[in-house]
């Protein structure tokens, strides 16, 4: 019998490589091409794959402690905002308007992603981006775990928060969000890399998670501040994580370079219009603001973002083709968005309101060459029908654009009094278009925006018209979830609960 | 090339007309009177009367505009597809050319109650 030697502790260097590099080996019985076979066809050369450099140098047993410590760390907080009545800390119910477009429209995003770095963890020729992309899936799929169970609290007190995945898959304004992540995760590996790891989490992630945590702090939303800070160190990796693969594929071969920057044009565009979303909820729904939508674009589209492409400049890398259509179009998106959220509020799982005097002056101060020349007038008007008794609702319906799916509120570069138009026919059909961005990024793959699923059209196609069975089949609830904020049963229980919690009635 | 794929791939298009029992989209959008927020949809058959069109949805969805009392639609400037057109309001949707998912605007240079500042 031998003796037993108590084997010597491997050092972090040494556990790194065995517990991540040394897991590829060279197949012998297929050929790479066979057992890799998606990492060609979008052009992309690459020629060394150990050039990958992976920056945090984790290994599955480091990640998996320092997750389960986080976990712990999270549910002990959201167990105490539940047991202690969290929601009544809130600025206004109002707010919750926010959150129930963050769990119907980004949550299922993370959710999308995890499946898509699952898939990018096997189709990846090599070891470090394998591993890199197998722990960014875990953390997507954690992410949108930590966020409907923070979020499940405000469903047992308030509505529209019951059908969270119906409305993601069905309903119309989060079709935006749903088509970014089906775009992506039906590309090829590197496009989708540009998509998630590049624009959606280095580019845009200062512009959705920033804005939408302090947000919530500064209205008293305990929950969704904890899992943001739950997430921040797994943001930290995944931007790092798209950044390096977008250096790799440009230093590994000059040809690499006009693919990546069309996608880089492309992705930045789609990512524009997702926040829109964003834009509307920092200048109208969170009862006390952060800040304008404009000025965080200021500091973290133009800065930031300014910066990063200075620093791929070296490759030849240029900024995105729609940056000044995209700049110039910051005075009005969330305006122009917020107004269609307002009129079709009838067929949104939130509430809509007409913002109010305090609400408005605050918006000219901060748009003060625009709110009031082109935005306070509808406004005014719209409480006028309101104060009639005929309150305004567009039963028109909208189109929506081909691309993006949001409906086509934009306005013409330099023009914010006309709508944009764009169309093209393909194929002796009409395709109609928010913007050029997104009518570029048709014509350069028609054959994918054709299959695009429009939730308007569909509801003429598929339901025959008939806005009572659609409602019922994207799961919203006439007369509760949709409608006016004011008088709805969200308000009048936000208001009694918290009466309830600061006064003896 | 018409997608990045691995071999050669056809998409199939999902708003065909044929998928509208009987019906199709006629977009409609009234130039610079952005109270609406964005063109309307509308779903009807190809064999409506452009008059009916007109004075049925069309005119109905246009309410809530404080012009949409003053509007002549004898008198507006139409387009079909972004280009100049003039319908025959006794004729039909399909006899005027309008085809599934025809984008019809109207201008009415002189009414623009609100953006009169603008």
């Amino acid at each position: 019998m031998d003796t037993q030697v108590t084997k010597k502790k491997l050092g972090l260097k040494e556990r790194y490589k065995l517990l991540t590099r040394d897991l590829g080996w060279e197949p012998t019985h297929h050929t790479r091409d066979e057992i890799y076979p998606y990492v060609k066809y979008e052009g992309i050369k690459i020629h060394d794959w150990d050039k990958w450099e992976d920056p945090f140098r984790l290994t599955m047993d480091a990640y998996w402690k320092y997750q389960a410590e986080k976990e712990r760390k999270f549910y002990a907080i959201i167990d105490a905002h539940a047991q202690n009545n969290g929601h009544l800390n809130l600025t206004d119910a109002r707010y919750l308007t926010a959150i129930k477009i963050f769990l119907q429209a980004i949550s299922p995003g993370e959710y999308a992603a995890s499946k898509g770095f699952a898939r990018m963890g096997r189709e990846f020729g090599g070891v470090g981006t394998q591993v890199a992309c197998q722990m960014q899936a875990l953390d997507e799929i954690r992410h949108a775990q930590t966020q409907i169970h923070a979020i499940s609290n405000y469903n047992k007190y308030y509505n529209g928060f019951h059908a969270f995945s119906d409305s993601r898959d069905r309903i119309w304004y989060t079709s935006v969000a749903r088509s970014f992540f089906d775009d992506a995760m039906s590309a090829g590996p590197f496009e989708f890399m540009i998509a998630i790891g590049f624009s959606f989490e280095y580019v845009l992630t200062n512009l959705l998670f920033v804005p939408f945590m302090s947000g919530a702090a500064y209205n008293g939303d305990m929950a969704t501040v904890t899992f943001g800070f739950s997430a921040q160190s797994d943001e930290a990796r995944h931007m790092t994580l798209g950044l390096e693969c977008i250096k790799f594929m440009l230093e590994q071969d000059p040809d690499n370079l006009p693919i990546v920057q069309r996608w880089i044009d492309k992705w930045f565009w789609r990512g524009m219009r997702v926040l829109s979303l964003v834009g509307a909820m920092m200048d109208y729904m969170l009862p006390k603001r952060v800040m304008s939508w404009k000025e965080a674009f200021d500091i973290y589209g133009v800065e930031n973002g300014g910066a990063l492409f200075n620093d791929l400049a070296r490759y030849g890398i240029t900024a995105p083709k729609g940056w000044d259509i995209a700049a110039g179009a910051i005075e009005h998106m969330s305006h122009q968005l917020f107004l269609g959220l307002y009129q079709w509020s009838f067929g949104t799982a939130f509430h809509g309101w007409i913002p109010s005097d305090d609400d408005m002056d605050w918006l000219s101060s901060k748009y003060p060459t625009t709110f009031d020349k082109y935005y306070r007038p509808r406004w005014e008007h719209i409480k006028k029908l309101e104060a009639e008794g005929t309150p305004f609702k567009n039963f028109g319906l909208a189109k929506l654009c081909q691309t993006c799916q949001l409906p086509t509120v934009f306005t013409e570069p330099g023009d914010p009094t006309l709508t944009c138009h764009r169309e093209v026919d393909y194929k002796g059909e009409k395709y109609h278009f928010c913007s050029d961005g997104c009518k570029d990024i048709f014509e350069n793959e028609p054959e994918k925006y054709i299959q695009s699923w429009l939730p308007m059209p569909a509801l003429f196609s598929e339901l025959g018209g008939d806005i009572g069975a659609w409602m019922d089949w994207v799961g919203l609830r006439n007369g509760i979830d949709n409608g006016d904020y004011v008088g709805s049963q969200d308000q009048v229980n936000f208001d009694k609960w918290r009466g309830m919690a600061t006064s003896n009635k | 090339m018409a997608v990045t794929s691995l071999k050669e791939y056809i998409g199939v298009p999902r708003d065909t007309v044929a998928n509208f029992n009987g019906k199709q989209l006629v977009y409609a959008s009234w130039d610079r009177h952005l109270l609406f927020a964005a063109p309307f949809l509308t779903c009807v058959p190809p064999g409506m009367k452009f008059r009916e069109w007109v004075e049925g949805p069309l005119t109905a969805l246009i309410q809530p505009d404080p012009d949409a009392k003053s509007v002549d639609f004898s008198k507006v400037e139409w387009l079909k597809s972004n280009q100049a057109f003039t319908p025959n309001f006794e004729a039909s949707l399909a006899e005027n050319g309008i085809v599934h998912k025809e984008q019809i605007r109207f201008k009415t240079p002189n009414l623009n109650s609100l953006f009169a500042g603008a």
